[in-house]
């Protein structure tokens, strides 16, 4: 556009002025996009599940675990497919800097009713075959230096003491959703040592059609009603979901500091902008002499805002896609996927474009109204 | 010669609408900032005043947290037989043997959703050991029955919590009692119920912690040793309130590192929103900074002045924004700890250091934004004024 | 039919509290290729009077037309497009934008146009070449002298061939030979070009250089025979 080089010059009057600007616009961006993602990821992971995987926990509480015995009542049930257990270990490695989850399960069926954990078909059949072999995540590898045949020791909390265990192969998950740092065990190799109690854990199992969810849900909660380990079964979504809800008001507190960011961007850049404005007046009054229309001065002036907060968005939104993705975050482990969504994007560019509006509309219609005789009159 | 105060202030009533806009610009990081070390600060106080110098908190070895330990009955006998515990009134030693589960309890809000609530198996003597322990509404719980005390932060969000009202657990009803409070302590977010009662039901014969009182409150390594020590055990001793402290070390520290990465980036903005006012400033009022360099005023009092005037709006944003943020002070949020994957309840905690920290913060922005304008101003010579 | 012609035009400012009137039935005509000097005490009205000529005030009551065009009656819209293709401006002082080069100040009324990229090249270079400022296109107003940005000002106010040139104290702020250069520039556009102009002014020099003086008193104005060259 042929008065783009006007635009390009009214901001490079005052090259720090705008260039604080832009940053100004560009880190309270990066800043919202940043916190909306902790919002999307977990919301993410509350609905990650297939709807033909359920999970049986103790109703009591679900920590507490759950005998292993189950496992053939369960598989005799009509409607139920697969049956699955893990148990949470809850070992220390190193000097316990950086946590992460080791599961004791059943392997076989584990690695059958969770396909997106994939894992090379050599590396399985080593898990298989070896009772004190472990599975790892991949990013595991990078974050212990760990490799594939190593033996690593565990200080067990729950089950106290030494544990060892052999690296028999790397899980890559195929869904971001899921942790790529866990690790996994044979339920046996925990129970022999411990004296053979025969505790699984949870339960998972998988049906063959969603609809029989709640009905079947039910016929394995009855069934284990009046037992010692009640239980209580629900879809994998749901048991997924309750674990985002202990996040608590987090949420609700990136919201709103969230909001907080970008109403005082909005504020900084709106000043900037009038501050720019209005040492402006001679000069809209010179254009308007020359036949600059009140509407042309008006989109002018407006559009200079929208090149600030355009490429301010540009630099905070895409930065913050960029960091993210390019360095694998996810916090430590507890933010799995961790990666600006789409939706947040075009959030971002609409505060972009609010911002644009708001801060401009003010010096923008100050421009289109200015009484050229007036101002001339200051001129001279 | 100093260039008086009042001029700064007319010339900021001189530009209302621009000196608000930075103010306020200010005042909004000032308030996310004191907010979110309120926030660090309330989780830190509610684990602070959990746990007592005087008490012993004993843990399997090994253990991390209660919930991983486990103690059986024969070790909490000898426990509670060595020397270093102290003597109640009764005669009989002050120790507190406690299970500890996390059971899921249905929220108020929406009852299919559900938080995980710690439900603490207790022994009469709790009331003695456990400090700054108040039952505000009730009476203690009766062992024979199945009876429940709750901490006060569990009230309203949680249903059925009135004292004469029954909560679910284990699929039975359990007769609400009393309630009580810990001086904001963590305990303040659980339910407790007699070990009697508890046990049978959860985890049998065995408890997660055994909690003491020192009979010398100085002697507590001697006692760690001893215990430690000791054949017959396999356990670990802290003093209870170091245990608690490190319990909120993983959230206390993200809270803290959330709060000062974000402050610092909208700092940043900040500041920037402040350098920007002040070199429009600068340049508006050149003429009026030449006639003072003419008066005879020195570039280093033109300096100081506009810095005086930068500090003085940033100060006024740091008012304001601690005015804004004062509201939230004691509202009550939840999070899981996930050290002892429990949700714990904590209040927003602004104290008067809190709020001159926030002030100080405003006038370092301040002074950091009208750096470079006043320095501009400063080194203006009166030729280039005038033009 | 004059060029502009001016008839029984009131107008009248409000300052403060009071209402001051500056013309009270003026009538007058200026003529196609004139080059006349409008003097006269401060506040007398003459910059009013160009304002009215340029379409950048309007008149309380009566009428102004240019070319045929009843200005007065025109909407601001109108009258901005009407300027762009009618009226080049010059002022006292700060004329130009200081963000962009000579050539690019010079452009500025014929981005308004339809003019291709080319075309505005061509007359642009034309009218830094007339005002004898070709070597300067890319210099910023503040690498030019005070007359040196001036003739920028002329150059831009005649880029796009405007029906009239309307110049209000052009030389007030320069000095002597900075004066000489823009007015000789003024005579040359008149005389060779035939450019119609109006110039306001306190300075006897630039009214010499005109054909025709007229003296402003009391909302009226008295014609006063031009100085021989």
């Amino acid at each position: 556009m042929k008065f783009f080089s006007l635009l390009k010059a009214n901001l490079f009057r005052s090259r720090k002025r705008t260039f604080l600007t832009i940053a100004s616009v560009a880190l309270a961006l990066f800043l919202f996009a940043s916190l909306r993602t902790v919002v999307t990821t977990i919301a993410a992971a509350a609905q990650f599940g297939s709807a033909r995987r359920l999970v049986v926990t103790n109703s009591t509480g679900f920590v507490l675990p759950l005998p292993v015995a189950y496992a053939n009542r369960l598989e005799a049930m009509e409607g139920i497919g697969t049956v699955t257990w893990a148990n949470w270990f809850g070992g220390k490695y190193g000097d316990n800097k950086r946590f992460f989850g080791q599961f004791a399960v059943d392997p076989e069926s584990y690695l059958a009713m969770y396909p997106e954990m994939s894992v090379p078909a050599d590396q399985k059949e080593a898990f298989f075959r070896d009772r004190s072999g472990a599975l790892i995540g991949k990013r595991l590898l990078d974050v212990f230096g760990w490799k594939v045949g190593q033996s690593i020791t565990l200080q067990g909390t729950i089950f106290p003491g030494d544990w060892t265990f052999t690296i028999s192969g790397v899980y890559t998950p195929t869904d971001a959703v899921i942790n790529d740092d866990m690790m996994l065990f044979h339920w046996e190799y925990l129970d022999e040592k411990i004296g053979r109690p025969g505790i699984a854990g949870w339960y998972i199992f998988e049906i063959d059609r969603p609809e029989d969810a709640a009905r079947i849900s039910k016929a394995v909660d009855d069934q284990f009603r009046s037992s010692p380990a009640p239980t209580k079964t629900g879809t994998e979504q749901a048991f997924n979901a309750s674990f985002a809800t202990m996040w608590g008001n987090i949420s609700l507190l990136m919201n709103t500091i969230g909001m907080a960011v970008v109403f005082a961007i909005l504020l900084v850049t709106a000043n900037a902008m009038m501050m720019s404005a209005r040492e402006r007046t001679r000069e809209i009054a010179v254009l308007k002499t020359i036949g600059f229309s009140d509407r042309r001065l008006f989109t002018l002036v407006m559009a200079e805002a929208g090149l600030v907060t355009m490429i301010g968005a540009v630099l905070g939104l895409g930065g913050a896609k960029l960091l993210y993705k390019g360095t694998n975050f996810n916090a430590a482990g507890f933010l799995p996927g961790f990666d600006v969504t789409t939706s947040t994007l075009l959030i971002g560019s609409g505060i972009a474009l609010a911002l644009m509006l708001a801060s401009g509309i003010a010096p923008a219609l100050r421009a289109a109204r200015l009484p050229v005789v007036t101002a001339l009159r200051s001129v001279e | 010669m100093k260039i008086p105060i009042v001029y700064n202030i007319r010339s900021l009533l001189g530009r209302p609408l621009s000196t608000a806009l930075t103010a306020l610009g200010i005042a909004l990081v000032v308030a996310v900032f004191i907010g979110m070390l309120a926030l660090a600060n309330g989780f830190a106080v509610a684990l602070k005043t959990t746990g007592s110098e005087e008490n012993v908190l004993v843990l399997r070895k090994g253990a991390d947290n209660e919930m991983s330990s486990g103690i059986d009955r024969a070790s909490t006998s000898i426990i509670a037989s060595f020397p270093h515990v102290k003597q109640g009134a009764d005669g009989a030693p002050l120790v507190s043997p406690e299970v500890y589960v996390v059971i899921p309890m249905g929220r108020i809000t929406d009852t299919t959703t559900y938080a995980n609530v710690v439900l603490r198996g207790v022994s009469d003597k709790v009331w003695d050991v456990r400090a700054n322990l108040q039952i505000i509404d009730g009476r203690r719980p009766d062992a024979a029955k199945n009876e429940v005390c709750l901490g006060t932060k569990l009230i309203g969000r949680f249903p059925r919590t009135g004292v004469g009202e029954a909560i679910t657990i284990a699929g039975r009803p359990w007769e609400v009692v009393c309630h009580f409070t810990a001086d904001g302590a963590s305990f303040e977010s659980e339910i407790w119920g007699m070990n009697e009662q508890v046990m049978p039901v959860m985890r049998g014969q065995v408890f997660q912690s055994v909690t003491f009182r020192l009979a010398d409150a100085g002697a507590f390594d001697e006692a760690k040793r001893a215990l430690e020590g000791d054949q017959r055990l396999q356990v670990d001793a802290q003093r209870e309130s170091v245990f608690y402290a490190k319990q909120s070390e993983l959230l206390g520290s993200i809270l803290n590192i959330l709060a000062i990465l974000i402050t610092s980036i909208m700092a940043v903005g900040a500041i920037f929103g402040a350098v920007n006012t002040m070199y429009a400033a600068v340049a508006s009022r050149s003429s009026e900074i030449a006639v003072l360099l003419t008066l005879g005023f020195r570039p280093v009092s033109i300096m100081v002045s506009f810095l005086a005037e930068s500090a003085l709006i940033a100060l006024i944003g740091g008012v304001i924004g601690c005015l804004i943020v004062l509201p939230v002070n004691g509202i009550v949020t939840s999070t899981t700890n996930w050290a002892s994957f429990s949700e714990i309840a904590f209040s927003f905690r602004i104290t008067p250091g809190l709020l001159l920290t926030g002030l100080i913060f405003a006038l370092v922005m301040g002074v950091l934004g009208g750096f470079f304008p006043a320095r501009r101003a400063a080194k203006m010579l009166v030729v280039q004024a005038i033009r | 039919m004059a060029l502009v012609e001016i008839r029984d035009v009131y107008k009248s400012f409000a300052r403060d509290a009071e209402k001051v009137e500056v013309f009270t039935g003026l009538t007058m005509d200026i003529e196609k290729g004139s080059f006349t000097a409008l003097m006269g005490p401060s506040g007398s009205g003459k910059s009013t009077l160009l304002n009215l000529v340029a379409g950048l005030d309007k008149p309380t009551s009566g009428k102004v037309s240019v070319n045929g065009q009843v200005v007065s009656a025109m909407s601001p819209a109108q009258l901005a497009n009407w300027r762009a293709e009618h009226v080049g401006f010059v002022f006292q002082s700060f004329n130009l934008l200081p963000v962009l080069t000579a050539y690019q100040n010079v452009e500025l009324p014929l981005l308004l146009t339809r003019l291709s990229k080319r075309e505005r090249d061509e007359r642009i270079k034309l009218a830094l070449e007339v005002v004898g400022l070709s070597d300067r296109m890319g210099h910023y107003p503040r690498q030019l002298s005070g007359g040196q940005e001036q003739r920028v000002s002329i150059a831009r106010a005649i880029v796009a061939d405007p029906t009239l040139v309307l110049l209000d104290e052009p030389t007030g702020q320069l000095d002597a030979k900075s004066s000489q250069e823009v007015l000789t520039l003024l005579g040359r556009l008149n005389d060779e070009f035939g450019k119609t102009i109006l110039i306001v002014t306190h300075d006897p020099q630039a009214a010499a250089r005109a054909k025709k003086t007229l003296h402003l008193e009391k909302g009226e104005f008295v014609e006063q025979a031009g100085a021989a060259r």
